[in-house]
């Protein structure tokens, strides 16, 4: 109905984002790419909210995490490969999970608002990397998009074999799958849950809410630094400002539209990335400008919110509000 | 012709001069966003709404030639998004936040869409009031060139704030954030209410929206807004959904987004990015110094999702 | 319903549509359908830098035989590979332009690697011996324009003062920098270019507040090297101040307050690209030019620009366009902090690759690299 507004065929629309997202070997491919930050992103606001904390920080998380996954691997050229890997893992981990336990820590220390403090920290944490980038961590023979080094192409850590879809995909789902468990079935995970529904009872029961308030915005703040570490590691080889590239924000939606399910976070990441897998193809056939996108995407997001209100949870929705 | 420098000055009159300029789009979707969360909403879409207001006032004003016009247009544009954000809403189990993010995208996309002929041309703007006739120097004459649009969002602070506290609207807002089941039990309806509340607040960003295309920087492109909407959406929080607090936030907030370039016009050069981030650490600043862990968030309305 | 039928029929006129774009080789090309990509960074229509080159792509659109396909706001990174790959697969793309510096490395030499078949054209990067024979870079000496507007601006400032709104100190913007203060010294040694970073391509409010900052100061000529000029110069005009543009033509923005201004020429370009490559010859991989060559011009000038300015920029503007060529860069040159950067009797010309690893500001500009 909407598309008809910008005077093009419905089915043509439809038939394009289809083929664009999901109709080829190849599309897929490029719909699970796109898909693999998303899903640790999402994390990053999915975990908090098991505790009733809305986290919008997740590309300052991300950024940081890159750019310590990069500082760690530029300190040690020494190293042989797996070492540098699994170290630019922790360090990715660990960057970005500080930065979130920082909008925690605030937040059970000071009485910070979590949401504000995680996203000023987004762009205080871009202004670091701007900073670093173009000035101590900057390699001078970058000329015209400063960046740092390169990690080396021995410590990238390529595709999936047989596809063009990195490892990133399978880092992610592990993240989600862990969480899942980690929320749902295990002591910590239940004890989160009931700090989420009513800190008060927590506290009566003798819960460490900070404890776990500062845990669990680690392991969040760590899932978008992975992401980070991913993005360099996989994909840009260096630190520079492409990373900043909004993976942050769009996890925030799917995390949202995920109903905060670390499961459903999945399929929702990989719809995302097929939107925007499509987008291209839409733009080229359709000669409609990025910005019909856009709009497509918010139609699409209001009609499941909405949809999935009025005609009860859509299957794979399904959550734990 | 009088000596044109101020040297060092300049440093303190851009802040000043920022403070004014820089400072409006975010006290009108900040004053906006109070309203909607003081009613038990949050509505994270005025980031859309901002954009869209710049990008049909920018429309009307070029299409009719008079600027006024092209803000009522803005506002009327921007209401119609808050009614949209709270029709959404008042399903149930639908999160405000994420109708919010959604409505994002929507205003963004469309606003964009709109208004790729809009780039080019040049449309008529609002008129700026001379306060600083007293003064021979043409820089402090620059600063004080001042928009009406501000003047009017200075006044809605305090009327803002006195409305919360004796009107009965104001009242009745509050009672709605604070507990629906009270506001239920006076026979009134919640939805209703948010309705009007997020639908005033859609107005105001979208008039601050009309200030970015018409005003300051004064055209409209697509990378006008750069987050000021959610900016300002977490201003309200920082300022505690008081009005007053609101004003001054977001004067700080524009005095600071000032400083990086003023600095760099006296020579101070180093670490740009930095001074860029200043009003961000600024914020962050404050709030660690004035936040304690044994009130948080003292005003907060209770129904708000984001602090639940 | 019938979108069952509609959606085969499509899929068998896009496979017919990919078959027909593989078959064809580049040398062949131009001749039948060839299908060219353009993939930007920013909005296609931002009045700047993204819209100069969506004007090439229209160019070519004109040409018969030719199939653009664009998409716009990609980002800089592994997006841009799959936007590669998805018009090559889905589209049949056999020749790209990616016009965005970071499109380069990683993202463009590793698909140029995976499809050696076609042809790669990267706006800017600089290409080298190492990197796949079916790319290329090529660029622009807009520096060249940017000397004329200087040259201009000397003459029309009253202060003797010019501002200069920059995204990022890298080697492209501070060699336009260098070459619009060289400009201006020519006509005025006494001449000082002030300049502000504002971070990056496209921050509007920082750009009004630079612009403001700097007309504070006394500034009353600016120019500016951001991604859509239109802030500066609207904001400029506003204040009194004159302008020199960037990218595109803006002078209908502010008829009275704009002098002249660098403009990118990729109409003239990509029409001859594809010539060459229907012609049948090789594009050289590292192919560069300035206002001879055409791939760059100045803006007419305004009418505030005075006799004297216009006779001394033509004159110049000759030499460019002459046999023997023009050198911006001659040395003796200093650089703001007092240093020779290029030596007495040293002559950098357009292509020495050592200017574009420029990482100084020449004496008479205010400002720092960091």
């Amino acid at each position: 109905m909407f598309v008809a507004l910008f005077g093009k065929n419905p089915l043509d629309l439809y038939f394009y984002m289809y083929q664009g997202a999901f109709g080829t070997w190849f599309s897929w491919q490029n719909t699970l790419t796109r898909a693999a930050p998303l899903i640790l992103t999402a994390l990053c606001t999915a975990l908090p909210a098991q505790l009733g904390m809305v986290i919008i920080g997740g590309e300052g998380a991300l950024l940081i995490g890159a750019l310590s996954a990069t500082s760690v691997a530029l300190a040690m050229p020494w190293a042989p490969p797996l070492v540098v890997q699994v170290a630019m893992v922790c360090a990715g981990v660990i960057g970005g999970g500080l930065w979130i336990a920082l909008s925690g820590a605030l937040r059970q220390y000071r009485g910070v608002n979590e949401t504000i403090s995680s996203l000023l920290l987004v762009y205080i944490g871009l202004a670091i990397l701007n900073h670093l980038v173009e000035g101590m961590m900057r390699d001078p023979s970058s000329l015209n998009k400063p960046s740092t080094r390169e990690i080396g192409a021995a410590n990238m850590i390529g595709s999936i074999p047989g596809t063009d879809v990195h490892w990133g995909l399978l880092f992610g789902l592990i993240a989600a799958f862990a969480s899942y468990i980690l929320i749902y079935h295990t002591v910590f995970g239940f004890a989160s849950r009931v700090a989420g529904g009513n800190i008060r009872a927590a506290k009566i029961v003798g819960l460490g809410v900070n404890k776990l308030i500062l845990t669990i915005c680690f392991l969040a703040g760590g899932a978008a630094g992975l992401a980070g570490m991913i993005e360099v590691a996989a994909v840009q080889g260096r630190t520079n400002a492409n990373l900043a590239a909004g993976y942050g924000f769009t996890g925030i939606l799917v995390a949202f539209l995920a109903r905060q399910n670390p499961l459903a976070i999945i399929p929702v990441a990989i719809l995302l990335g097929g939107i925007s897998a499509s987008g291209g193809l839409l733009q080229r056939r359709l000669g409609l400008p990025d910005a019909s996108v856009l709009v497509l995407q918010g139609i699409i997001f209001v009609f499941v919110l909405a949809s999935d209100a009025l005609y009860g949870r859509i299957g794979f929705l399904k959550g734990k509000t | 012709m009088a000596d044109a420098t101020i040297g060092l000055w300049t440093v303190p009159l851009a802040v000043f001069g920022g403070a004014i300029r820089v400072s409006t789009p975010f006290l009108f979707v900040s004053l906006g966003e109070c309203i909607t969360e003081r009613s038990g909403r949050i509505n994270l879409g005025l980031e859309g709404t901002l954009i869209m207001g710049a990008m049909s006032a920018y429309g009307i004003s070029y299409l009719s030639g008079s600027p006024w016009l092209g803000v009522l247009a803005a506002g009327i544009t921007g209401a119609l998004l808050g009614a949209l954000h709270a029709g959404i809403c008042s399903l149930p189990r639908v999160n405000d936040i994420a109708v919010g993010i959604a409505l994002m995208l929507f205003g963004t996309g469309l606003a964009f869409y709109l208004g790729k002929p809009l780039i080019e041309p040049t449309a008529a703007r609002l008129p700026a009031i001379d306060f600083g006739w007293w003064s021979d120097i043409p820089q402090v004459r620059a600063a004080l060139r001042i928009n009406v649009l501000f003047l009017i969002g200075v006044a809605i602070a305090p009327i803002l704030f006195w409305a919360f506290r004796t009107t009965r609207w104001g009242l009745l807002i509050r009672t709605a954030g604070e507990s629906s089941d009270a506001a239920r039990a006076m026979g009134y309806s919640v939805l209703w209410i948010r309705l009007r509340a997020t639908m005033v607040g859609g107005f105001l960003a979208g008039i601050g929206g009309s200030f970015l295309s018409l005003f300051y920087p004064g055209s409209w492109n697509e990378g006008l807004s750069s987050g000021q909407g959610i900016t300002a959406v977490a201003l309200v929080i920082f300022a505690r959904w008081d009005p007053m607090l609101c004003l001054w936030a977001s004067l700080a907030f524009g005095g600071a987004a000032a400083l990086g370039p003023a600095l760099q016009s006296v020579g101070v050069t180093s670490g740009y990015h930095l001074f860029n981030a200043a009003p961000y650490i600024l914020t962050l600043a404050i709030m660690i110094i004035t936040c304690s862990p044994k009130r948080t968030l003292t005003g907060a309305p209770a129904e708000l999702s984001i602090t639940r | 319903m019938d979108f069952r039928r509609i959606s085969r029929r499509h899929l068998l006129q896009g496979s017919a549509a990919l078959t027909l774009g593989s078959a064809l080789g580049i040398s062949s090309a131009a001749a039948a359908d060839t299908t060219i990509g353009f993939i930007y960074v920013g909005s296609r229509d931002d009045y700047g830098y993204n819209q100069a080159h969506a004007q090439g792509a229209a160019a070519l659109k004109k040409m018969p035989g030719l199939k653009v396909v664009e998409e716009e706001k990609v980002p800089e990174t592994d997006a841009v590979e799959k936007t590669i790959e998805s018009m090559i697969n889905l589209d049949g793309a056999t020749l790209l332009f990616p016009t965005s510096f970071g499109y380069y490395s990683p993202h463009m030499i590793k698909m140029a690697k995976k499809f050696p078949k076609l042809r790669f054209e990267h706006c800017g990067g600089l290409w080298s011996d190492k990197d796949p024979a079916n790319a290329g870079s090529y660029f622009g000496y807009i520096d060249e324009a940017q000397y004329i507007s200087g040259i201009v601006a000397g003459y029309s400032t009253k202060s003797g003062k010019l501002g200069f709104v920059a995204a990022k100190p890298i080697p492209q913007v501070l060699r336009n920098i260098n070459a619009f203060t060289l400009g201006a010294r020519l006509a005025n040694p006494k001449a000082t270019t002030q300049v502000i970073f504002t971070g990056d391509w496209s921050m509007p409010v920082k750009e009004a507040e630079a612009t403001n900052s700097l007309i504070d100061q006394g500034v009353d000529v600016l120019t500016c090297h951001v991604d859509g000029p239109k802030t500066m110069v609207e904001n400029a005009a506003r204040r009194g101040a004159m302008v020199c543009g960037y990218h595109v033509n803006q002078s209908p923005l502010a008829p009275k307050a704009y002098l002249t201004g660098a403009e990118w020429n990729w109409e003239a370009l990509y029409p001859k690209f594809v010539k060459m490559i229907a012609a049948g010859e090789a594009i050289p991989n590292f192919y560069r030019g300035g206002l001879k060559e055409e791939i760059v011009k100045c803006s007419p000038y305004g009418e505030a620009v005075s006799a004297e300015a216009r006779k001394h920029a033509d004159d110049i503007k000759a030499k460019f366009l002459s046999a023997e060529g023009y050198t911006i860069f001659k040395g003796p040159i200093m650089d703001n902090k007092g240093k020779a950067v290029i030596t007495a009797g040293t002559d950098r010309g357009q292509k020495d690759p050592e200017l574009e690893k420029m990482d100084y500001l020449v004496e008479g500009v205010i400002g720092a690299t960091s």
